[in-house]
């Protein structure tokens, strides 16, 4: 789908048009899940404590480097689309108006430590006697219950309890963490199908629900065939670098200029025949008939000496301009990809096609990139436009409009101090 | 089966999904089937190619003894239909007129070309989702790359970021690149769903796995664009900003653990705290890192010359300890700190078997139960999620479905079988 076709579809409703939404997450994990429904038409009001804003508004990138917390553009990227609501979650007259906003919502959202609300009685058994078909989520690193629950953490390490890390790395080398904080961007796809089977189930019974999500058990499905092998056969996977038991060549190759790399991959001879076809035609000074060599027709032969086999098809990627080499490739079947810098993400076509990154205009931070979702729906489309709030920016406009607060009842509140 | 209660009263109990997806998009029914749709794998006869994948029960390269297969078609059911024949099209069709979701994976213009893209099926059915899960959407420059997952994870900036810095960039020794899409994809079918659930109007989900692995990359694509920064792959250490680089994995007395030291806020000064103070009680202190002021230090941030500092004090400490005893001494004390875990110590993991998360599956045609990961959240007053069938044989449900469901006569059924369509 075309960026353009999906402005000209957007015209109508989005499919979560209607669904109220509050919203404590903060950090990773939870805002990107909130993104999502956002995007796609729900109203998310995001409260912040105004005394403990999100740890992710001083998280790198701030804007030219200089702080503030309007400035990270991290906490921008999750956090479009919301409104921004700053309370004083340990001033006495917070909990009854956040009561009213658990009666207003249809869904709850929260990432805190297991037992933070409870402790606020907040939890969902007292929610529920004013909003029975509340829907409510929860997810912490190990879910609730459990000897572990409170242990605090975050995503990059996760991944190593995740059994990710020790499969990921050159197999004489110490095993290397999967970039990033990488099991929080395993979660929410899970969570966003939960929430939606859970207001469904709701909405058709009338009964709300509290789903809590573990992120390490979420992950562990990304390595579930792992665990069956360990479970079953008592085997375990080891890292083999960029190697594939099924494949041969199948690597990361250098490319003309600093630090420029293509993946190649060979899963059938015939892909390999096409690929020392190409590298023969295309000789030069070096003489490129070493692709013909015997030992490398078959799988079997490949694999037997795929050490050399990458050091000669590496010596080959190198005289190439990798952008290049991958059109050349994939023309010809074979399957081949650069390794995208994240300078390069902005300007790859096939992202620039999906209209991966929307601009938003931010008080602070001026224009910048959000990502949109990667699933395009073809009556309804998500729609990224408003820019991630300042610190508490919404809070008269939510309470008011959105919630229906009296004017008087916000100034009472403002008055004692509950959004300070 | 474990607690679930009865699986009519699962959250997506009244919906029904038909899965064509191989190993490429199998996931995303999986998701949908934990959450109680029953959900029909169609295969074709001989069996989906997600079956040809190891590793294999006991070594045995057999299509009922994938692990592969068995990860993510438990709780489904299976049909074999040839959707390649004028009388497959049909039954394929008249299935899709009593579903509410079709999930599939195969190369644009497949599904088109046998008579069966979203045109054709939206026209018996309006009201149906139709998710197709292919590695860069449905048009654009990449739309007909050859993707297996390394290619795609490149071309998703993972891999740029991952491994050590003198080395090619790495992916993860098993392919995440189409489960990320797969994932979405339930996701996306949800949001659809809940369309449909409110208008009666069904439409095409569209997902793009590059897309999906390009939101994996946490911070590092708002630091281009932000400020301009581009972040590199680092090894066991991590570049959080500008010179800014902190060391996450290291080795211990019998493996690696996880430990990110740093300052600021989310428990990370308190920890770092935590871990100074147990250095101190066991005869391993260091004077310079117990007078560094990690409350003022911001989130994750590491300047270098103190990670310098850093390195020697904490790798002496670690290497006398083992995993487990640096693990047990971070719980008692906060610290983050985890284990660099292998399948075997997940499986015996204390917190994981406390909450019994792995569940046993009776597999009837071995007569042997196995193992499994358990439902990937929780449904917090009783079970109406969950694991509740093992995966099926190759199709195993064709008479319960076809006859049972559907209405064809043994005869018709006969005749299909005869005919290599089921």
């Amino acid at each position: 789908m075309t960026t353009e076709s999906n402005v000209a579809a957007d015209a109508g409703a989005k499919p979560l048009s209607g669904l109220k939404v509050l919203d404590f997450c903060w950090v990773a994990v939870g805002p990107m899940i909130t993104k999502y429904l956002a995007e796609y038409g729900a109203t998310v009001i995001r409260v912040e404590s105004s005394k403990r804003p999100d740890t992710l508004r001083s998280g790198a990138p701030l804007k030219d480097d200089i702080p503030g917390i309007n400035r990270s553009g991290y906490f921008a990227n999750y956090n479009a689309n919301k409104y921004g609501v700053a309370i004083d979650m340990r001033h006495p007259k917070a909990r009854p108006l956040i009561l009213k906003l658990a009666t207003w919502a249809d869904l709850l959202t929260e990432n805190f430590t297991p037992g933070t609300l409870e402790s606020w009685e907040m939890g969902f058994n007292d929610l529920k006697k004013l909003n029975p078909k509340l829907v409510m989520f929860s997810t912490s690193m190990l879910g609730r219950g459990g000897p572990m629950e409170k242990q605090p953490g975050f995503g990059a390490v996760l991944s190593s309890l995740a059994g990710l890390t020790y499969i990921t790395g050159w197999p004489d080398r110490d095993p290397v963490n999967p970039y990033g904080a990488y099991t929080d961007f395993i979660g929410p796809k899970f969570a966003v199908a939960s929430i939606l089977a859970g207001l469904d189930y709701a909405r058709r019974t009338g009964e709300g629900m509290h789903l809590d999500m573990s992120q390490l058990e979420a992950s562990l499905h990304f390595t579930a065939p792992f665990m069956l092998d360990q479970a079953v056969n008592g085997h375990e996977q080891a890292r083999m670098g960029n190697r594939d038991p099924d494949a041969a060549p199948h690597g990361v190759y250098p490319c003309q200029g600093e630090e420029r790399w293509i993946a190649i991959a060979c899963f059938t001879d015939q892909e390999w025949q096409t690929l020392a076809g190409v590298i023969g035609e295309s000789g030069g000074e070096s003489g490129q008939e070493w692709a013909k060599q015997d030992r490398f027709a078959g799988f079997q032969g490949r694999k037997e000496n795929e050490d050399e086999l990458d050091e000669l098809l590496g010596q080959w990627t190198a005289g190439w301009d990798s952008r290049e080499l991958m059109g050349f490739l994939q023309e010809r079947g074979v399957a081949a990809g650069v390794i995208n810098d994240c300078s390069d993400l902005f300007t790859d076509p096939q992202l620039t096609h999906q209209g991966h990154y929307v601009y938003l205009d931010h008080p602070e931070l001026g224009v910048y990139a959000t990502e949109r979702s990667e699933v395009t729906l073809s009556l309804t489309p998500g729609r990224l436009n408003r820019p991630s709030p300042l610190l508490g920016q919404d809070t008269h406009e939510a309470l008011t409009e959105v919630v229906g607060l009296t004017e008087e009842e916000y100034q009472a509140l403002e008055a004692e101090g509950v959004f300070i | 089966m474990p607690e679930n209660q009865d699986p009519s009263q699962h959250l997506l109990s009244p919906y029904r999904v038909l899965d064509l997806t191989d190993q490429r998009g199998l996931l995303c029914g999986k998701i949908l089937a934990d959450l109680g749709a029953d959900v029909i794998q169609v295969e074709p006869p001989g069996g989906n190619t997600a079956r040809k994948l190891g590793p294999f029960y006991h070594g045995e390269t057999d299509p009922e003894k994938s692990l592969y297969w068995w990860s993510y078609a438990a709780n489904k059911r299976s049909v074999t239909l040839k959707l390649e024949s004028e009388r497959g099209r049909e039954l394929l069709l008249r299935m899709a007129e009593q579903a509410h979701f079709l999930i599939e994976s195969a190369s644009l213009g497949y599904m088109d070309r046998l008579g069966l893209g979203y045109d054709a099926l939206s026209k018996v059915n309006p009201a149906l989702v139709m998710v197709s899960i292919t590695p860069f959407g449905q048009d654009g420059p990449y739309a007909n790359f050859k993707a297996p997952d390394i290619v795609g994870t490149a071309l998703g900036g993972f891999m740029w970021l991952t491994g050590d810095a003198d080395r090619p960039p790495v992916r993860v020794s098993s392919p995440h690149f189409y489960l990320h899409g797969s994932a979405a994809g339930a996701a996306g079918a949800m949001l659809a769903h809940t369309h449909r659930a409110l208008t009666g109007q069904g439409q095409r989900v569209d997902v793009s796995c590059q897309q999906a692995v390009a939101r994996t990359l946490a911070h590092a694509p708002q630091q281009w664009d932000v400020n301009q920064v581009l972040l590199k792959r680092m090894g066991v250490y991590r570049q959080t900003s500008g010179d800014n680089v902190v060391r996450i994995s290291w080795p211990c007395k019998d493996g690696y653990i996880n430990y990110s030291a740093g300052g600021g806020g989310g428990g990370s000064a308190a920890s770092t705290r935590a871990l100074l103070q147990w250095m101190d009680e066991e005869g391993y202190g260091d004077e310079y890192l117990n007078s560094v002021n990690w409350e003022e230090l911001g989130y994750g941030e590491m300047r270098a010359e103190l990670m310098v500092r850093v390195i020697d004090p904490l790798m002496r400490f670690f290497s006398h300890l083992t995993r487990a005893e640096l693990v047990e001494g971070s719980v008692e004390r906060r610290i983050l700190m985890f284990p660099v875990s292998t399948p075997k110590d997940i499986l015996a993991h204390p917190h994981l078997e406390a909450r019994e998360y792995f569940k046993e599956v009776h597999h009837e045609e071995l007569d042997e139960s196995f193992t499994y990961p358990g439902p990937f959240i929780k449904d917090m007053q009783g079970g109406r999620l969950g694991l509740r069938r093992q995966p099926p044989l190759v199709g195993q449900h064709n008479e319960e479905i076809y006859q049972g469901e559907l209405g064809l006569t043994a005869e018709e059924v006969a005749s299909l079988q005869s005919e290599g369509i089921i």
